[in-house]
């Protein structure tokens, strides 16, 4: 059966990858701490040697639209392309061209129906940077396939926390239950207290750094029940407008599992929002 | 009202560089022809099969060819598409980051809960 090779969990931030490009003497005065951070956090995954990478985020209107939206989504297709227009405008993020690892993704598709989760599928999709910002981080080399999953946390009405919690349970056990010799980390990205578009928007720090300080807490010591007891789709609004991509926190301490407490744990305060960087080894630390 | 629709035109514009420059360039007269001949469109069918009942309130009409983001926030349209797209048309005017704190400034009245953005 597959191994799980790491269980990584972290925001992504679409502006890391210009930030790093930058010459060190342009670089504005958070980026040394970030990058310096950023590149341990790419150790952990280096370290875990993975084949496979199964990749969890959320489109950000760019493919999936309000006419046709799927809540949970499995990409099976040989290739994705990657990124879009407005992003590489907005964020400076280039095209990329992922290969797909369709016998996985036909695995979670099966087994993950046959466990009551409708999961839709998508053969032809295009990703973005919820997805992208990790590989760029953590696998700049863009080398092994991927499974990409998306979640609606974006377009209400979304499902409630408790279902990313299960789905991400469920995906740690479809991947282990794979007849594979292959080693798989699963990397989800979400956010902390985040507000885009609203009049929190863009501050100091992260709209709500009480709310972050705790949510590290939860994902640190793999606190699942304190976390769901807190949090609900409602109270997602008061961190901030776009808070409730913590949710793709919450699927990934499903998949790292009950009172599990990470091996790797950092996090950024950058000037609007704070990064999170997680890494569980269910097998050990690699050497 | 009709939050789908709002998104629609946001979403529809900032996907495509001609139709970002043909809205900062002429938001009313864009608003006006988008309505005419694209909000019926449905994405991914052909024109002969498109929607037949689609269409802006004055109100919503005027938050777009206006820029009103203050509106189109308290309309319910999604923060995240009308931040995208204005960003795209007039950050670049602006110092780093002065556009987005003046973004957040024009709503520094709007108090929680925040309008329901549900569609």
């Amino acid at each position: 059966m597959a191994e799980i090779a790491a269980v990584i969990a972290s925001t992504h931030h679409p502006f890391y990858y210009k930030t790093s490009l930058l010459p060190v003497n342009e670089r504005p005065p958070f980026a040394d701490e970030w990058i310096s951070k950023m590149t341990a956090f790419k150790e952990t995954l280096t370290r875990a040697k993975p084949d496979v990478l199964v990749m969890i985020g959320s489109d950000h209107f760019h493919q999936l639209w309000l006419d046709n939206m799927p809540q949970f989504l499995v990409g099976k297709a040989p290739w994705f392309d990657a990124n879009w227009y407005n992003e590489e405008r907005e964020f400076g993020l280039p095209r990329l061209k992922l290969r797909g690892q369709e016998e996985l993704a036909a695995h979670i598709l099966r087994k993950g129906l046959d466990a009551d989760f409708d999961l839709a599928f998508s053969n032809e999709l295009r990703i973005d940077h919820s997805v992208t910002c990790p590989i760029i981080a953590l696998r700049p080399a863009a080398d092994l396939p991927i499974v990409p999953i998306y979640t609606n946390i974006f377009a209400p009405p979304l499902p409630q926390p408790r279902r990313f919690v299960q789905l991400g349970k469920a995906i740690r056990e479809l991947v282990e239950s794979w007849d594979s010799d292959q080693r798989v980390a699963i990397i989800g990205t979400g956010h902390l207290s985040l507000e885009l578009g609203g009049p929190r928007q863009f501050g100091e720090h992260g709209p709500d750094p009480h709310f972050d300080r705790k949510a590290v807490d939860w994902i640190a010591s793999g606190d699942i029940d304190g976390c769901l007891a807190e949090v609900t789709l409602d109270s997602l609004h008061e961190p901030g407008n776009a808070t409730h991509g913590f949710m793709d926190f919450m699927l990934m301490m499903g998949v790292a599992g009950d009172g599990i407490k990470a091996d790797y744990v950092e996090t950024v305060d950058l000037f609007h929002t704070m990064e999170a960087y997680f890494t569980w080894y269910p097998n050990g630390t690699p050497a | 009202m009709s939050k789908y629709l709002l998104n629609k035109f946001l979403y529809s514009v900032d996907r495509d560089p001609d139709l970002v420059q043909l809205y900062k360039d002429d938001p009313a007269g864009t608003v006006t022809w988008w309505e005419t001949e694209r909000a019926n469109k449905i994405l991914n069918v052909i024109d002969s099969e498109e929607s037949t009942w689609l269409a802006f309130t004055d109100d919503e009409r005027r938050a777009l060819s206006t820029y009103d983001q203050v509106a189109l926030f308290e309309m319910g349209a999604h923060p995240f598409l009308t931040l995208t797209l204005f960003i795209a048309m007039f950050e670049h005017d602006h110092e780093p980051m002065a556009y987005v704190r003046a973004y957040a400034d024009r709503m520094s009245h709007i108090q929680m809960p925040y309008p329901d953005i549900s569609t």
